[in-house]
């Protein structure tokens, strides 16, 4: 049933499909977001910055991703 | 004399200068362009945001990253809706990677209904944002002695509420206010409750060094005007607590002389 090239990941709390192996950058590009305005949790901890390029996302990985929106 | 003489120095907030003593929201604006006017007009030069989850609508219109000119602002991103410790944490962790700033406005609310501030939550919360290297200002209730737990567990700055977020009724225990800024020694910042600009120049005429307001302005009929009237009433605050207020008197005390009025009235 599970394709073993595809992991499976929930993103803002929806089920995403990405290929084995991807980086939590390939799924900011898969997505069309620009990097600079995210911000990037897994598992609830902070997935900095500088690690975006060489973090693989593995199956079950709850993925948040954030940005500014106007707030007092 | 220029009256550009009579100002003061620039507030202080931990490795932080700011040359408005107003600090701004950015939220419950029409668009971004009135969010931007508006935080011109008021002359504010740190303004807070607060962070949530993206649209991953592909259509999703511009980011509020690009009506902010972040040159020119000193970005205060905010824990606001979180109301547990571990959320506020996770959130200004995620605020630091995405503006690169230590700064943060922590709020660690009770309730949704009534959005006051949960103490121990609040205090446990500064803690581990101070051990972590956050400039942590933080949003709290007028308790004056809680205020003081927030200032010896490394807060930059402590913010009491005047009154509940988005009331506009002003600030309502101002005496409390007065007792925390004897108590402490970081800023004490007025946060939440203005509506109106007299709610700025009474904060600032206590001697808050600061107010932090939104939707005094955002929501008022004209905002872009209730801007400008904030900036004023913040600097009529300010400059007269450096003034000093005269005192409180119960009678009348002339301020033409009794001498010398005509028919030869005795004074």
């Amino acid at each position: 049933m599970s394709d073993p090239e595809s992991v499976h990941i929930t993103v803002n709390g929806e089920p995403w499909e990405l290929a084995l192996g991807s980086t939590v950058a390939e799924l900011l590009e898969r997505l069309g977001l620009r990097p600079e305005v995210v911000a990037v949790e897994i598992n609830r901890e902070l997935a900095p910055r500088s690690t975006r390029a060489e973090r693989i996302l593995a199956e079950g990985d709850v993925v948040e991703l954030v940005t500014l929106v106007g707030g007092g | 004399m220029d009256e550009t003489a009579f100002l003061d120095d620039p507030l202080r907030v931990g490795e932080f200068t700011l040359r408005s003593r107003l600090l701004v929201g950015t939220g419950k604006y029409r668009d971004f362009e009135e969010t931007a006017r508006a935080l011109e007009l008021s002359g504010a030069d740190c303004v807070t945001v607060a962070v949530r989850r993206v649209n991953l609508d592909p259509s999703a219109g511009p980011s509020l990253f690009d009506h902010i000119d972040r040159q020119r602002y000193t970005i205060l991103p905010n824990t606001a809706g979180c109301f547990d410790v571990e959320s506020a944490v996770r959130t200004a962790q995620l605020s630091r990677d995405l503006l690169d700033t230590p700064l943060v406005k922590l709020e660690v609310l009770g309730d949704e209904r009534t959005l006051l501030p949960d103490p121990i939550g609040t205090l446990e919360a500064t803690r581990r944002l101070v051990e972590d290297g956050f400039t942590v200002m933080v949003y709290t209730s007028d308790d004056a002695r809680l205020g003081v737990y927030l200032a010896e567990a490394g807060a930059a700055c402590v913010m009491p509420a005047g009154s509940p977020i988005g009331s506009g009724q002003g600030v309502l225990n101002p005496n409390a206010i007065r007792i925390l800024m004897e108590l402490i020694d970081v800023p004490v910042i007025v946060d939440a409750g203005v509506g109106t600009a007299s709610d700025v120049s009474q904060a600032m005429e206590l001697g808050a060094e600061g107010v932090l307001l939104n939707t005094g302005i955002a929501g008022a009929r004209d905002p872009l005007r209730m801007a400008v009237a904030m900036k004023h009433a913040c600097i009529a605050g300010r400059l007269a607590h450096l003034s000093g207020r005269i005192p409180r008197k119960l009678y009348a005390n002339a301020s033409s002389p009794m001498a010398g009025r005509i028919d030869g009235a005795e004074g």
